[in-house]
């Protein structure tokens, strides 16, 4: 183990505990108006006139004209306007706003506002889709002989439902407009993405446009894209008041109106050879991308990039469409397409098993990717993959073998039925292909200020734009600048991101912080060390991002190298099935890690067991449901995320890989948790009810159903 | 909107009087009348915990009481319960496990820490979990934060 991963106190913990730590909606500027939002109350309809009561004064009302530039948000497409214009496409949609100095009066405004609409017919779910906003095909190998002269043809159609990020902290910005210049500032993930947004939204100049970041309470990709959205809409109250304006959430608009994970419905045709081998699968893999295009594309890559799992298959098409839906834009969300895609390939490995006559685990484990093998397109596989290894350290700690060989024999009737499943999952680390040289272009910069103490002779100033949103980022990031320059933790300093101070690290996504922007600042942290070695005068240090020239990637026809690394893990849960309730209880999990370094184990330790909860209460007990367009479930009340009660303590297990260009060798950690967990569930309640399950989440009523 | 009150309670050990609007919840008269801001507001429906404060020594979630309700109460929030020893060793044993990640949540459920502790101060398990199960986190998956209440009562048995 490198010296790095041994656990730091994170700094951060104090002031967090003691309720000092400020989070947008504890920030109050002098004279702060309240913004309030008129949200369409149908799902799909023209605007056919809009009625506002006399307004009190001081009071606004703000809308689609009110942006100089375009009134779209740009989040990787730029088509979801931050106020409707003619046409409102989901329930929900932000119509209007009303602004003013006392909050409930703005809300009292708006209840009394009139939007007469002209309904139109509405499409609520994949399978009534017909549109799609982006249709990709792969072509890995020869597929199409492959079914040509297979043997046997498997055929089964997988699902997955919307998930709600929930971060604790619910979303919200402040917009200030002065001098000519917009200072936003708020909840979120990506603060260059935000200043790019508002350049496009509003004709001020760029120069003009200053995002800062405030404490963030947990975002899980959910504010990786709507707070574009609220800071197009608060930024518009601003310049037209001129005064600073404030939006907070509450839990339940967040919960109705902000992006979800993409529901998805994935068919998978497997072909077995004469010999029994499975020769070539062919995949059509639809996502539910709500009413505008937003980042789905970019979702729907790496969900099919990744189709076929931690599984080598030689010979695959895979077809890939966003379709296009009357409900709220799906987003990001950790895992990004990947758990989707994840489970319907672990299922399909479950399927193919059982119909094979072999175990699960077993087929998993021949299929499983090694070093030199091909990607779904086409790239090389060029690290050691150790999938071997980390399998004999989960079968050790959670006896998988055993009890799935116990769980296999028939239950007598009112017993409580028990299962164990297993899945192997792989999660590509940063932008997907030529991102990060081709539109991110990272830039990092280090700073020594003086310092006056004994034990070094500087402090060093971290200039990057990742947030810290609770994954301790500001820590580690911290320990990569240290440990390089040699120095103690204290000499490092972590700026808040404020794009008038920062550079364009890029956005706090994709698991890149630490393995993109971390390396990048480790470069930077060896050559202002050699800097001050030297006595040179230049005290600062900057370095951006250069592709490996190893890697390549062709957007047009996505074949090479989609990823620079993969990180991989496998996973393990146990679960019983009340024979009568139907109710399933997670009775054990565990999960095995290759990440290359840890930089902090405790961080990470952290990380993986909130994200596997996370996971587990996707497959089970989270379940969202659009109702005429609307989440039938908007509060804690209905959408129920996991308390202290409801899964046991997930057992973490770090095998050392270390990645050449990763910062000490560290790779992508913080989706992974997020990507096998399903599998391994659904694999475990298969084998406990006896019949495979394709849907998650598995609820009793739809076990119950089954069962008749 | 109704004509304000006056309102006298006990809050942070001081005696605390608020010409306020009776609509308001505890919540709001503690965050925008006292200025209290680490009592966060996370569902506003008392699910969360994120607003939990002690109310007469007891665990409430402050977003679903009237205000009214509490005239003549002692009312213990994080800032007051954050100048404590208790504070020091409960805060110490979060951090030391990690029981910190975004740390929306975590004034509440340190104070969901401090009433469980107060009441037993050698639970198991089963009544940590039990004694946390109102206080919802995001980040942690919980494995942490109950490492973190283990310690404390631990610590705060070898204090004694």
């Amino acid at each position: 183990m490198h010296k790095i991963s041994t656990s730091t106190l994170r700094p951060d913990s104090k002031t967090k505990s003691s309720g000092r730590a400020e989070y947008i909606s504890d920030i109050e500027l002098p004279d702060m108006l309240h913004m309030v939002i008129l949200s369409a109350g149908i799902q799909h309809g023209k605007i056919l006139k809009k009625t506002i009561p006399p307004l009190p004064v001081g009071y606004h009302i703000i809308g689609s004209g009110d942006f100089s530039g375009i009134n779209k948000a740009t989040i990787v497409a730029q088509d979801w306007p931050f106020f409707a214009e003619d046409e409102v496409v989901y329930y929900g949609q932000p119509v209007l706003a009303v602004v003013g100095s006392d909050k409930i009066e703005c809300g009292n405004i708006c209840s009394k506002i009139i939007i007469d609409y002209e309904e139109l017919p509405a499409v609520s779910t994949i399978d009534e889709a017909v549109e799609f906003f982006n249709d990709y095909t792969i072509v890995k190998g020869k597929p199409d002989e492959c079914f040509k002269s297979a043997g046997r043809i498997l055929e089964n159609t997988y699902r997955t439902g919307m998930q709600e990020q929930a971060y604790m902290e619910p979303q919200g910005m402040i917009a200030e407009f002065s001098g000519g210049r917009l200072t936003v500032r708020g909840s979120m993930q990506c603060p260059y993405y935000i200043k790019n947004s508002l350049n496009n939204a509003f004709d001020i100049g760029g120069d003009n446009i200053r995002v800062i970041q405030t404490e963030t309470g947990g975002a899980f990709g959910g504010k990786e894209d709507y707070p574009s959205i609220l800071a197009g809409q608060t930024a518009a109250a601003a310049i037209v008041t001129g005064k600073p304006v404030k939006l907070v959430m509450d839990r339940r608009s967040d919960m109705l109106i902000t992006p979800k994970r993409h529901p998805s419905l994935i068919r998978i045709r497997t072909a077995v050879d004469q010999s029994g081998r499975i020769s070539a699968m062919d995949i059509d893999c639809r996502l539910d991308a709500g009413a505008y295009e937003s980042l789905s594309g970019v979702v729907l890559e790496r969900a099919i990039f990744i189709c076929t799992g931690a599984h080598n298959i030689e010979n695959i098409r895979v077809r890939g469409r966003s379709m296009k839906t009357n409900h709220v834009p799906s987003g990001a969300f950790r895992g990004f397409g990947g758990p989707q895609a994840l489970f319907a390939a672990e299922m399909n490995m479950y399927y193919a098993a059982l119909e094979l006559g072999v175990k699960p685990v077993d087929l998993k484990r021949r299929y499983q990717y090694r070093q030199g093998d091909r990607s779904v397109t086409g790239g090389t596989f060029r690290d050691d993959i150790k999938l071997d290894q980390m399998f004999d350290i989960i079968e050790r700690a959670s006896d998988y073998s055993r009890k799935y060989k116990e769980y296999e024999r028939p239950s007598s009737p009112g017993e409580r039925r028990r299962g164990i499943g297993i899945s192997y999952a792989a999660h590509g680390g940063a932008f997907t292909g030529s991102g990060e040289q081709e539109i991110i272009k990272s830039l990092v910069r280090l700073k020594a200020e003086p310092a006056e103490n004994e034990d070094f002779k500087h402090f060093i100033r971290i200039l990057v734009s990742n947030v810290e949103m609770g994954q301790g980022a500001s820590t580690t990031l911290r320990k990569i600048v240290a440990e390089t320059m040699g120095l103690p933790l204290e000499a490092v300093i972590y700026t808040v991101p404020d794009t008038d101070v920062v550079p364009d690290s890029g956005p706090t996504v994709a698991s890149r912080t630490i393995m993109i922007v971390g390396k990048l600042l480790q470069d930077a942290a060896e050559e202002l060390k050699k800097n001050i070695d030297s006595g040179s005068p230049v005290l600062t240090a900057e370095k951006r991002y250069v592709h490996p020239e190893e890697f390549e990637w062709d957007e047009e026809t996505f074949k090479g190298d989609a990823y620079p690394a993969y990180s991989w893990s496998i996973n393990v849960v146990e679960v019983e099935v009340d024979p009568i309730t139907f109710e399933v209880s997670i009775t054990g999990s565990w999960g095995v890690y290759d990440v290359g370094t840890a930089i902090d184990l405790r961080i990470l330790k952290g990380q993986m067991q909130g994200g596997t909860a996370q996971s587990l209460a996707y497959s089970t007990i989270e379940r969202m449901e659009m109702s005429g367009g609307r989440p039938a479930q908007a509060s804690f009340t209905d959408y129920t995320i996991p308390t202290t009660l409801d899964f046991p303590d997930t057992e973490c297990f770090f095998i050392d890989n270390p990645y050449r260009y990763g910062p000490f060798g560290a790779k992508a950690a913080g989706e992974l948790p997020n990507e096998g967990p399903a599998g391994a569930v659904a694999a475990a309640v298969s084998q406990a009810v006896g019949r495979i399950i394709t849907e998650i989440p598995v609820t009793p009523e739809m076990l119950e159903a089954a069962s008749r | 909107m109704n004509p304000n009150v006056i309102i006298e309670f006990t809050l942070d050990g001081k005696k605390a009087r608020f010409e306020t609007s009776p609509e308001k919840r505890l919540l709001d008269v503690l965050r925008e009348d006292a200025g209290i801001k680490g009592v966060k507001e996370g569902c506003g429906e008392g699910e969360c915990g994120a607003c939990s404060v002690l109310r007469n020594g007891r665990l409430v979630n402050s977003c679903s009481i009237p205000v009214i309700a509490v005239h003549g109460d002692d009312i213990l929030t994080i800032e007051g319960f954050s100048r404590t020893e208790s504070y020091r060793i409960i805060s110490d044993s979060y951090a030391e496990a990690g029981a910190v990640q975004c740390g929306f949540c975590t004034p509440g459920f340190i104070m969901a820490t401090a009433a469980l502790l107060n009441e037993n101060p050698t639970p198991d398990e089963g009544e940590i979990r039990k004694a946390l199960s109102g206080n919802l986190c995001r980040c942690t998956g919980y494995t942490m934060i109950i490492e973190a209440v283990k310690s404390a009562a631990a610590r705060m048995a070898g204090s004694e």
